[in-house]
């Protein structure tokens, strides 16, 4: 990165940074879409979304966001007694 | 990431190059998430579609794909949004705790 001043230098790390910040939650996106796919798309493959495929997605991202903070919190609780 | 296309932009200024390295960090990652969603697709349509592979695929198989493709990128898209509005959520309710 020669010829940049300190500045620009700045610039481009706080940038790199977001780009970075950004290729994280694309990967946990990639990862949400395979395992939610694989638990809700069951039945095969038509024009559209069955009854109940779409909110299966959404539930499924939700709920193991939901069981991520909950082990966290149950840990935390652990801890403290 | 190689950079080294930008050493040689000749009388290009710090800003012409600073652009220049953001448009190629930017395309970049843009490429490795499209290919990343197409390796997945793949591996998702196969499995759902081609059940017992034959000689070639067989046009019900292709009916099949490309139905699957579309309903993977659409799965993509509601993950997508689900998981941005809840961690744009989390994060407000993060922030009120806290004031």
């Amino acid at each position: 990165m020669s010829g940049l001043g300190e500045a620009d230098q700045k610039e481009l790390q706080a940038f790199l940074d977001a780009e970075q910040a950004k290729a994280r939650v694309q990967s946990s996106i990639h990862t949400f879409t395979d395992r939610c796919w694989d638990q809700c798309i069951t039945s095969s493959i038509g024009a559209r979304f069955g009854r109940g495929e779409e909110a299966c997605l959404s539930n499924c991202v939700e709920r193991f966001l939901d069981t991520s903070l909950f082990i966290v919190k149950k840990l935390e609780e652990q801890r403290g007694q | 990431m190689d950079f080294s296309a930008l050493s040689g932009v000749k009388g290009a200024n710090a800003a012409e190059k600073k652009e220049a390295i953001k448009q190629q960090v930017s395309s970049e990652l843009a490429m490795a998430n499209a290919q990343q969603l197409i390796t997945k697709a793949t591996e998702k349509c196969y499995t759902k579609c081609v059940t017992s592979p034959g000689s070639s695929l067989s046009s019900k198989e292709e009916t099949c794909i490309t139905r699957c493709l579309e309903r993977y990128f659409e799965a993509f898209n509601i993950v997508s949004s689900t998981y941005v509005r809840r961690v744009s959520n989390e994060r407000n309710s993060v922030t009120n705790n806290m004031i």
